[in-house]
């Protein structure tokens, strides 16, 4: 091919806390009884409401930001975002301009880093929906937009990236990321069937060896899912290709994604660009953190993903695939990790344990004790059962080796019967049933 | 004398000490309203309950006086229309945070005053429902906007009233009209639930017969507000302890701007001022910056906030489409729009926040000197019926003197100091002080009521 | 600084403001007086002097995440002033669903 995409990524995701972004209605637009149940002067845009920030939301995207190894504005603050559209209130938007809470960041990718331009926190708009309504009583029905403001004055994040993708794979790869990482952080449900994560592609092509930005940029809207954003990036190469080899430039313009024909389609163009009038927002005072505070938010972070998996595949000797594979959810993760460590207490082979898990061999629910699964990957993977009086020689050996573990157990301290159990494990192997270990340590403590 | 025409500090002493009763005012207060209100125009609704209502408030501060309240402040009993047919039918669902707390202090909403329409202008000429008569003189102008509420205040129509000023829009009118207005510092008091103008210098407060009426009211609804993030959030002080204050010692300047149409007036101010002298206060005459700038500064910064704040105004969720704004609303949005576009940004709107700039500075270095400033409130007397039409500037050239202290968010308070007897129209002083600092207007304004002749219920 | 018809009825529309030929021709006068007394700005020495937007000095002002439901409106008070509402909607003239934000 003697083009190369360029493409950056621009998603939105609806931040999840309890209120919204500027007033204390519930923020749960899927959640709602009914339309227009969650609202209030202030998302209604009524005379006279103002305006309070959420300092929740603004938490979040700050760790957003660190963890996507952002930068982060000491001093920041809200702007007015001035167009008008009947799903927008108050005829502006309240978002950030020139200060977005975060910026330079990346995401790494296998292809390559993606570098974060910015993130800045915004409110969401009212849902439209579409029906036709007999309006005007004359027996004939009316096109009509039915408007719901649950959802409007939503925290919504908006995380911009440099134009550094370089494949459809990639593009779904970095957003695959994103939305795992949003998930670890526990800061966005991200749902794309219901609109809490809407993602939206710049896509241009530039000629193989050339360095320089094309001087035009078709914007991909209302992509609902990675497989989508994959294929629209795909389409849109093939069509632009074909555009740029026969000597044309591809439309500046905004264009949909239609799943069923696998095609986008123009939206509109945008030879009027939009003239924002962005201001300072008058009724939010600005915001200002100290080096301190930031240190503290990025102190909060979970482990995220890629370093837990690391960690996990040195800790318990796995290979990077299945330890990646078991920290793709924060609460998975955990759950993984609990087992594994009572695992290794017990001198298991945790990859052979791990295979196990990710095959589905054994059943399990998160729920179960670690100790529980541990005894079915026992039962299902047997685990050679050893001569009764043999185990009794080494468990006599271990226990006797052992007396203060020993001393610990009789005193109700009855965790350290994993330890007693690796070392038995040691001495017989790890092919032996732990089960059987087990039972009989148990008996002889008693 | 009937009893409407008390002030309400007399009103608040003679109920408590049972030397006349709630209905006895009402009574007096309904006759007046019957026979004045329509040929004034001044309430653009009337509370029909009220009496009832003010039985019950009888335990409570304001015992239950009436008070008016102009037609921008959101109230769930009575329309809100900010003067305008887009909001004709508006009835909110909610109530504005000065309301509420009014209504929890005891003070009755007797009516919602007319205005200019969205407060675009000084002369109340402008509402879409008929201009507002000045009660002093009815061929002349009560100023604006918050010329309903002065106008209530004057004819007696009210104990008191509510008003909101952007940079002038309680002073101005309370001036043109002969009585006190006090714009609280910028941030003192709640602008929730208040139909915004310019967001930056919006700052309701009251319209009052004395400067001590003015101190009473405002207690009643100034301070933090959580719904208003732009509201201070220290406690605010009981202002009428700023009542009977010596003002010995005080650094008192007056701004003198040397400009022509200012000279008669600028002169009888010197004049008048003298009392303070005699009180004990130093009084010289200071220079302060440009006026004129201020004029500039405040036309490009409110347009652009009113280009955004009227953008709600769509006939969605309540009230008419954006056809139906008047010519002035059209003109503004449109100017504040075209202030705002790309390109043109710099060149207005980012240079009038840096100009604001030199004014607050300017207010610094007055304020190490003086405690307080003073200056005329308006260039001249009322105006006729009819001044403001096809003005384009009407408002920003009558506010010129206030315009720098409004942007600034300094606290002020006007107080008549003198009455033309022919037209029986007044002037105004305004007094202004820093930030956080009403008490100092209030002492000095109050010193200086008592010790003239020209508050109209102090000398009958 | 002057300002022409046509400028007027492209700042109209972004305001979304409905103005007649009339209106326009008199709104570009209005324009031009307003202008003149703003360009006086330049004079005031103020290039290199920093913006003021807000004056009370606050900052970091912020609600804690708490749904207030008594700040909330039931279904009927929000939509008691709307012109045409169906089954708990606000209802519009057809438009189309995606733009930006």
């Amino acid at each position: 091919m003697p083009y190369k995409l360029v493409c950056g990524l621009e998603i939105h995701a609806e931040l999840k806390t309890k209120s919204k972004m500027f007033c204390a209605c519930k923020n749960d637009p899927f959640g709602a009884p009914a339309p227009n149940t969650h609202t209030c002067p202030v998302c209604l845009g009524m005379p006279g409401a103002l305006p309070v920030a959420n300092r929740q939301a603004i938490e979040r995207t700050i760790k957003l930001g660190l963890a996507l190894n952002c930068q982060v504005n000491l001093f920041s603050k809200f702007d007015r975002k001035n167009y008008f559209y009947p799903d927008l209130p108050k005829g502006y938007q309240i978002s950030q301009y020139d200060i977005p809470f975060c910026y330079d960041g990346y995401v790494e990718t296998s292809e390559g880093k993606v570098r974060i331009h910015r993130i800045h926190l915004e409110e969401d708009t009212a849902k439209l929906s579409h029906q036709d309504i007999d309006l005007d009583g004359d027996g004939v029905l009316d096109k009509a937009t039915l408007v719901d403001f649950n959802r409007s004055s939503v925290p919504l994040v908006e995380i911009v990236t440099e134009a550094d993708i370089i494949s459809p794979t990639q593009a779904k790869e970095y957003g695959q990321k994103l939305r795992q990482i949003m998930r670890y952080l526990d800061i966005a449900d991200c749902d794309m069937e219901k609109g809490g994560m809407r993602l939206e592609a710049n896509i241009s092509l530039r000629r193989e060896g050339k360095n320089e930005l094309p001087d035009y940029k078709v914007e991909c809207k209302n992509i609902n899912s990675f497989k989508f954003l994959e294929a629209a990036i795909n389409y849109e190469i093939t069509r632009q290709t074909e555009i740029l080899q026969n000597g044309g430039v591809p439309t500046q313009e905004t264009r949909g994604y239609n799943p069923t024909t696998g095609k986008t389609f123009a939206q509109r163009s945008k030879e009027d660009a939009a003239d924002y009038r962005y201001f300072p927002d008058p009724d939010l005072p600005p915001l200002e953190f100290t080096a301190e505070q930031i240190e503290a938010w990025r102190q909060e972070l979970p482990e995220l993903p890629e370093a837990r998996a690391l960690r996990l595949a040195t800790t318990y000797s796995l290979n990077i695939q299945s330890a990646q594979s078991l920290t793709r959810q924060r609460l998975e993760a955990d759950f993984f990790e609990s087992v594994l460590t009572l695992a290794k207490q017990e001198n298991l082979d945790c990859q052979k344990l791990v295979n196990a898990l990710l095959n589905k061999k054994i059943t399990f629910s998160l729920q179960d004790l670690p100790s529980k699964v541990l005894a079915s990957f026992q039962t299902a993977f047997a685990s050679q059962t050893v001569d009764e009086n043999k185990l009794t020689a080494v468990l006599q050996q271990v226990l006797s080796n052992n007396p203060d573990a020993v001393e610990k157990y009789r005193a109700g301290k009855t965790a350290v019967l994993g330890f007693l159990v690796g070392q038995t494990m040691r001495e017989l192997g790890k092919q032996t049933d732990v089960n059987q270990v087990r039972e009989q340590l148990v008996k002889m403590l008693d | 004398m009937k009893l409407n025409e008390l002030t309400l500090k007399e009103s608040l002493d003679k109920l408590a000490k049972k030397e006349i009763k709630i209905e006895e005012i009402y009574q007096d207060l309904d006759s007046a309203y019957q026979a004045k209100n329509s040929k004034l125009n001044i309430y653009l609704s009337h509370n029909d309950v009220a009496l009832e209502q003010a039985k019950k408030a009888s335990h409570k501060p304001l015992r239950g006086l009436p008070i008016a309240v102009k037609d921008n402040f959101c109230t769930r009993d009575l329309l809100t229309t900010a003067s305008t047919k887009i909001l004709e039918e508006f009835q909110p669902q909610y109530e504005s945070t000065v309301t509420k707390r009014l209504l929890e202090s005891g003070g009755i909403l007797y009516g919602k005053t007319n205005m200019d329409a969205w407060a675009h202008g000084s002369s109340t000429e402008t509402s879409d429902f008929g201009p507002t008569l000045n009660p002093c003189n009815p061929a002349h102008l009560p100023g604006g906007s918050s010329g309903g509420s002065a106008a209530a205040v004057a004819a007696d129509l009210a104990a008191a009233a509510i008003g909101s000023e952007t940079a002038g829009s309680i002073r101005q009118p309370a001036a043109w009209c002969g009585v006190v207005g006090l714009k609280p510092t910028y941030g003192r008091v709640s602008r929730f639930g208040v139909a915004a103008m310019a967001s930056s210098t919006d700052s309701p407060g009251p319209l009052a017969k004395t400067v001590e009426d003015a101190a009473i009211l405002l207690n009643s609804f100034a301070g933090p507000d959580e719904r208003d993030g732009t509201c201070s959030r220290n406690k605010a002080p009981d202002f009428s302890q700023a009542i009977g204050q010596s003002i010995k010692g005080l650094k008192i300047g007056v701004i003198y701007q040397d400009i022509k149409e200012l000279a008669s007036t600028n002169q009888i101010l010197v004049e008048q001022l003298q009392i303070l002298r005699e009180l004990g206060a130093a009084v010289e005459t200071v220079q302060a910056m440009d006026p004129h700038f201020a004029i500039g500064v405040y036309t490009v910064v409110q347009r652009a906030e009113v280009s955004s704040n009227l953008a709600r105004y769509d006939g969605i969720r309540y009230g008419l489409d954006r056809s139906h704004f008047g010519a002035e609303a059209k003109k503004r949005i449109m100017l504040g729009t075209y202030t705002l576009t790309k390109g043109r940004a710099d060149q207005y709107y980012n240079l009038a926040q840096k100009v604001r700039t030199l004014y607050l500075q300017d207010y610094q270095r007055l304020f190490q000197k003086y405690d307080v400033l003073v200056s005329a409130t308006s260039p001249s007397y009322a105006k006729e019926l009819g001044a403001s039409l096809d003005a384009a500037m009407f408002g920003e050239l009558e506010d010129m003197l206030l315009e720098a202290s409004s942007v600034s968010g300094l606290p002020g308070v006007n107080v008549p100091f003198y009455r033309d007897e022919k037209t029986n129209l007044y002037l105004g002083a305004s007094f202004i002080a820093p930030m956080w600092q009403e008490e100092k207007v209030i002492k000095v304004a109050d010193a200086f009521e008592k010790n003239t002749k020209w508050n109209s219920w102090r000398n009958k | 600084m002057s300002v022409n018809d046509s400028q007027v009825k492209h700042i109209a529309s972004l305001a979304n403001i409905p103005v007649t030929q009339e209106e326009s021709e008199k709104i570009a006068k209005a324009f031009t007086d307003t202008l003149v007394v703003v360009d006086q700005l330049k004079k005031a020495g103020a290039a290199d002097t920093p913006t003021t937007h807000q004056v009370t000095g606050l900052k970091n002002v912020w609600r804690e995440d708490v749904v207030k439901e008594e700040y909330s409106f039931s279904q009927k008070e929000a939509l008691a002033n709307a012109k045409v509402t169906h089954q708990g909607y606000f209802v519009v003239p057809y438009v189309l669903q995606n733009k930006d934000n």
